[in-house]
């Protein structure tokens, strides 16, 4: 049954990401260019209306359906990893106009060339954890 | 229905996302999509590789029906919830696009000029190969990516999401602004 949820969650996310556009590599572009407000707009209110809800989450001291307190785990205290990663992470983000999210919808959606960009993401994320103990975090 | 089959506006997707966030949370989950990528690293014996993967694949199995999940909502998107396949960038955009060759906005959701099988030639393979790499790579480097760090750390106003927003900024506008020029004109 739970799996059925995800599932459900994950059907509506996907629909969510290409009537957004936020799939798109040319609202990705249009995003690095800052020739329109819609992805700042999407990314923004998303932030603004996720920080009210984890404020009363907080506030109300809110449990999950099952019944464990709801707790935000702190990132670490780093910013090396954040900015050399995220970094990484962005150039990547603009070259295929898609991140992991939009890339699994964009194949549901029938761009099958986004197969080469989701396996190279897997290697990426091999080679990332081979790395791992070397890089500066 | 047309508002529905129309492309929707930011202040109802942006919410919606972060609903998305919400019916995670309350079964106990976080809204990061990339941990995926290292979860089907260990599905394919990457834990030999590295203790990087040495995770109960059994936990992170939710996330990978929510992605499946995904999959599916993009085919019906796409296929039965779209009356137009093209994006409604702005005009501005359009023009830029057009300084670099790329028309296909007029009627595709993503430029075919790249991605299309019938044009994959080498430059088009290097890009995507390139481009899925430092997607990958890049994200479990930082943690996370855009559903992690952007929407759910920015939420929770995590220091360490702002600097991985940062830095997808960094990256985002090095290669719109310097690596593009080069390819494209």
């Amino acid at each position: 049954m739970r799996n059925l949820y995800f599932f459900i969650i994950g059907i509506a996310f996907g629909i969510i990401m290409i009537k957004s556009e936020a799939a798109s590599w040319f609202r990705i572009f249009e995003m690095f260019n800052f020739e329109s407000f819609h992805m700042y707009g999407i990314i923004g209110s998303a932030i603004a209306t996720g920080f009210t809800g984890n404020y009363f989450i907080k506030k109300l001291n809110l449990k999950d359906l099952n019944n464990n307190k709801i707790q935000f785990k702190i990132k670490e205290n780093t910013y090396r990893r954040y900015i050399i990663g995220g970094s990484i992470f962005g150039l990547g983000w603009a070259l295929v106009g898609a991140c992991p999210g939009p890339m699994f919808v964009l194949l549901g959606a029938g761009f099958y060339s986004i197969l080469i960009v989701i396996f190279s993401a897997v290697i990426g994320t091999l080679i990332y954890g081979i790395l791992k103990e070397k890089l500066p975090h | 229905m047309d508002l529905i089959l129309s492309s929707w506006p930011w202040y109802i997707s942006g919410p919606l996302i972060s609903m998305i966030m919400f019916l995670l949370i309350f079964n106990g989950k976080t809204f990061g999509v990339s941990s995926n990528l290292r979860t089907i690293c260990s599905i394919c014996g990457g834990d030999k590789l590295s203790i990087f993967f040495k995770i109960k694949v059994k936990d992170h199995m939710w996330n990978l029906i929510f992605i499946f999940g995904s999959v599916i909502g993009g085919f019906i998107g796409f296929n039965f919830l779209s009356q137009s396949k093209s994006v409604e960038i702005s005009d501005k955009t359009k023009i830029i696009l057009e300084s670099y060759g790329i028309e296909s906005f007029k009627n595709d959701y993503i430029p075919t000029e790249l991605f299309h099988i019938e044009n994959l030639g080498i430059n088009n393979l290097a890009i995507l190969i390139i481009g899925g790499f430092l997607i990958g790579f890049g994200t479990r480097y930082a943690g996370g990516c855009t559903s992690g760090h952007a929407i759910t750390g920015l939420s929770q106003f995590q220091v360490g999401s702002l600097y991985a927003v940062i830095g997808f900024f960094l990256g985002g506008l090095t290669m719109t602004h310097l690596v593009f020029p080069f390819l494209f004109l």
